[in-house]
Formats: C-alpha cells, sequence, structure tokens
C-alpha cells in the first residue's frame, strides 16, 4: 500500500513534522509550566503561540560560533546528522492509510538502524568540540545509547511476533481488533523506558547533564548548530511518540474520527507523557542508569521475548 | 518505581492547582510602604528644601551613585546647588535615606523607571524633588534645630530653651 501521491506525502509530512518539533518548543514550555504552577510563554500572539516564531528568529540572528580549537568540518557536520537519521526514520512511519513515504517491508529495522546511527552526532559533536565537558557528555551518549538500544529493540520483537511482520503498515492492520499494548504490555513500558533514553530526555538526559557538564556535548555549539540539536531532540520526541503510537496502540485504528487524527491524537499522549516525565523526575547516577538497564530491563527484554515466542508457536501449532 | 510514578501523579495533578504567577503589565503588583524603589527628595511642610547638603547621602551611597554641591541662601540656610542620582548605578539599597538627617532623601514604592537611553536615567534635582513631605508629614528640620540662621535666633526652636547667659553663672 503506497501513497497515491508519494510527493504530496513526502512534503506534507515533512512539513507537518518539523513544524510539531518547533511547536513542541512552545508546548513544552508551557506544560512544565503548567506543571508549577506557572503560565509559560503567553504573551507573544495568542496563547503565546507565535513564542516559537520569535525563538526561531532569535536562534536564526545568533551569532553561528565555531571555535578555533573544534575539528571544524565534523563540528559543522554532527548537528545535521542528528536532524537527517530522525528525519529518515518517519519515512517509514504510518500516520494513516495512503499517508506513509514509503512502505519498506523491514520499516521496524529501519526505523532502529537509524536511530542507532543517530548516536554519531552526538559523539562526534562532543568530540570535535575539544572541550572536556563536550567529550564526557559524548562518552556518556554512546553509553548510554548503546546500552539501551540493545533492548529497545528486544522488546519490539514480541510486537513483531505477533504481527508476523517487520513492515509497519501490516503491524497496525494487525492491532485492527486488539491494541499490543494489551498482550505486549511488558514491552510497552520497556520501549517507553528505552525510548526516552534513545531521545536522551530527562531522567535520562545524562548525556547533558547541566548540574554535572554544563551543557554534556553541545557546550561549545551556539546559533543554529545548537538550534539543530533541539531540533532533533524534539523530532525524536515526535519520531519515538508516534512509533509508540504504530507499534502498541494500535496507529492510526479507533472508532468515529477520521484515522489521522486518532494518530494525532495519541502521538500527542505520549508527547505530553514525555514532558511530564521531564517536570516529575530527577536525573539518576549514571551507573544506576546502566545496572538499570543492563540488569534489569534487559533480562526482562529476553523474558517477555522468550514468553512471547512461546505462546505464538503454541497457538500457532 | 512506585514513587516514581506517585511523583508522576503528584505533578500531573498540579495542572489543577491555582497560579502564582502575578501577570504584571495588566495586574499590578502589592509593593509593601516602605519598599525600596525610585528615590525622591522631599520638602517640609512649609514647602521649602529638607536636603541641607550635608553629603552624609553621598557617603554612605555604597556605590557612589549620588552627587551633590552645597550652597548657602542669604538667610544662612543650607541647600545643594545641584543633587543628581545615577539611578543606573544605584542599588537600591536605602542607605542614604539611612544616613539622612533630615528625612530629606526618601525611597518610594516604584520601581517602573526603565529607559532606552542609560543618559535618561541620571535623575537631577528638579526631577528628584516632590512637592510633599513624603513619609514624615509634619518635620520640618529648621524649627526642630538648634542652629542660628536667617530669622531665627538661638532657642526659637520648638521644644528648645533660650541659651544660658555663661555671665549669670559667674560667682
Amino acid at each position: 500500500m503506497t501513497s497515491p501521491y508519494p510527493i504530496l506525502s513526502i512534503v506534507g509530512i515533512l512539513i507537518v513534522v518539523l513544524s510539531i518539533a518547533a511547536g513542541l518548543i512552545w508546548l513544552e514550555r508551557r506544560l512544565l509550566a503548567l506543571w508549577q504552577d506557572r503560565y509559560g510563554p503567553n504573551r507573544v500572539g495568542p496563547f503565546g503561540l507565535l513564542q516559537v516564531l520569535a525563538d526561531m528568529l532569535k536562534i536564526f540572528f545568533k551569532e553561528d560560533w565555531i571555535p578555533p580549537f573544534a575539528d571544524k568540518y565534523v563540528f559543522i557536520l554532527a548537528p545535521a546528522v542528528i536532524v537527517v537519521t530522525v528525519l529518515l526514520s518517519f519515512a517509514v512511519v504510518p500516520v494513516a492509510p495512503g499517508i506513509i513515504v514509503t512502505d519498506l517491508n523491514i520499516g521496524l529495522l529501519f526505523v532502529l538502524a537509524m536511530s542507532s546511527l543517530g548516536v554519531y552526532s552526538v559523539v562526534l559533536g562532543g568530540w570535535s568540540s575539544d572541550n572536556k565537558y563536550a567529550l564526557l557528555g559524548a562518552v556518556r551518549a554512546a553509553a548510554q545509547m548503546l546500552s539501551y538500544e540493545v533492548f529497545m529493540g528486544l522488546s519490539l520483537m514480541g510486537v513483531v511476533l505477533l504481527a508476523g511482520s517487520f513492515d509497519l503498515v501490516r503491524i497496525v492492520e494487525a492491532q485492527r481488533h486488539l491494541w499490543f499494548v494489551v498482550p505486549q504490555f511488558l514491552g510497552f513500558v520497556l520501549f517507553l523506558i528505552a525510548g526516552v533514553a534513545e531521545t536522551r530526555r530527562l531522567p535520562f538526559d545524562l548525556p547533558e547533564a547541566e548540574s554535572e557538564l554544563i551543557a554534556g556535548y553541545h557546550s561549545e555549539y551556539s546559533g543554529m548548530k545548537f538550534g539543530m540539536f533541539f531540533v532533533g531532540e524534539y523530532l525524536g520526541v515526535t519520531l519515538i511518540s508516534s512509533l509508540i503510537t504504530v507499534l502498541f496502540l494500535g496507529g492510526w485504528n479507533g472508532p468515529v474520527l477520521p484515522p489521522i487524527v486518532w494518530f494525532l491524537l495519541k502521538m500527542f499522549a505520549f508527547i505530553c507523557l514525555f514532558i511530564l516525565l521531564r517536570a516529575a523526575l530527577p536525573r539518576p547516577r549514571f551507573d544506576q542508569l546502566m545496572n538499570l538497564g543492563w540488569k534489569l530491563l534487559l533480562p526482562l527484554a529476553l523474558a517477555n521475548l522468550l514468553v512471547t515466542g512461546a505462546v505464538v508457536l503454541a497457538k500457532g501449532t | 518505581m512506585l514513587s516514581a510514578l506517585r511523583t508522576l501523579w503528584n505533578v500531573f495533578l498540579h495542572m489543577f492547582r491555582k497560579r502564582v504567577t502575578v501577570q504584571y503589565p495588566e495586574q499590578k503588583p502589592y509593593l509593601a510602604p516602605r519598599w525600596r524603589g525610585r528615590i525622591i527628595l522631599s520638602r517640609d511642610p512649609d514647602g521649602g528644601e529638607r536636603c541641607v547638603a550635608c553629603y552624609l547621602c553621598a557617603v554612605a551611597c555604597p556605590v557612589d551613585c549620588i552627587a551633590l554641591q552645597a550652597t548657602e541662601d542669604q538667610t544662612g540656610r543650607r541647600y545643594p546647588e545641584f543633587f543628581r542620582i545615577n539611578f543606573s548605578r544605584c542599588i537600591f539599597c536605602g542607605y542614604c535615606e539611612e544616613a539622612c538627617p533630615t528625612y530629606a532623601i526618601q525611597l518610594t514604592p516604584d520601581f517602573e523607571m526603565a529607559e532606552y537611553e542609560r543618559q535618561n536615567l541620571v535623575y537631577e534635582k528638579e526631577d528628584l524633588l516632590i512637592d510633599g513631605p513624603g513619609k514624615y508629614p509634619g518635620y520640618n528640620f529648621w524649627r526642630v534645630a538648634g542652629v542660628k540662621i536667617g530669622g531665627k535666633d538661638k532657642g526659637e526652636a520648638q521644644n528648645e530653651t533660650a541659651p544660658v547667659d555663661l555671665h549669670t553663672l559667674l560667682p
């Protein structure tokens, strides 16, 4: 099932995804304020919505400074990598029937591969900055992404087993009667935790822990290059939210409302959850993070996969 | 894990709490009567300047933002020829008010004094002087001070007895 107007889909998804990522600046600030008994930005335009525009204008006109000690070409390249990899992942995310850039039969693997590539952005950014804080942040990011990638993939294998396909469209269609969040609740929780860690959001923002590492891997970045890291982060949040929607919450499936509305509703619910996590939870120590990943979540993911496989095998025969 | 979930829920419930933000330009904040804001020079009930140009405020000022020059009028009263406060340096500590022996310099509950040009933050005497007596309505320094000036000899101030004639004390 491919889109009847591929160009329209590509341009549409690109524009919508980028504007959602930009709008998240406003949404995050408003929601954080809401949960801290404040109002947040409410001056620029209706409900402060034009704050996005103001922030964008500001960041475009900021001095774009490259430190003289930095590795210039890698320094410039690094922020682009994260945006490119996340945007590429959106190519296989089915928004609604017919609204998808390319219906890849290994869509899920493609997404996992792209999110693995995303780590290069952080590591190269930290490395090329030639700054100890940036390097420490990059090393942390690499270790964290590596550990959490392992069970991120494993936690999804249950879904793949149940749907019998890596194709995201087929996975959505397999959830017509029962969302995978019910039979795969453990997988859902594991993927949610891994997703937060993958996007380096609080409580897993150790690569950029302000209180220890200034700003971690983007300490030396300014202007729009810094902005690209942020756009990449918000794109990542959007991507993980839409992946959770597609894989566990039945994607566009839902009564009465049109499919695309259902998809966006579920996606925004998870984006809000991401922001709530940031508002509520403190940052763990790095060894706690590693212990949690390798000693608790990885065995759980393996057990989940084993049980799901056994059940599927028993039912199939 | 459970405590983390409980935290999430509690933070979520904050959505329905009362906001603490004061929506400033529309909603003015309450300023206490003793708020240390814009500095003024007050006048005594008769309409004369209270400031006697003693320089104590300029001495007390930790950032040296007060500049003045003392002079005397025909009756022998001291008053400032010019009195200048540079509000771009002022830290609103209120030491000048504490140092002032005549209640002339006072801090008021007003902080809205933003300017587009730094030079406009330098207030001259005519910007600082107000018409009223400020926080001390009945006080007039020259009436209570035992200082001899034109039109008032020693012993003529309020609550002051006439000076003792030393010759009457001779044995």
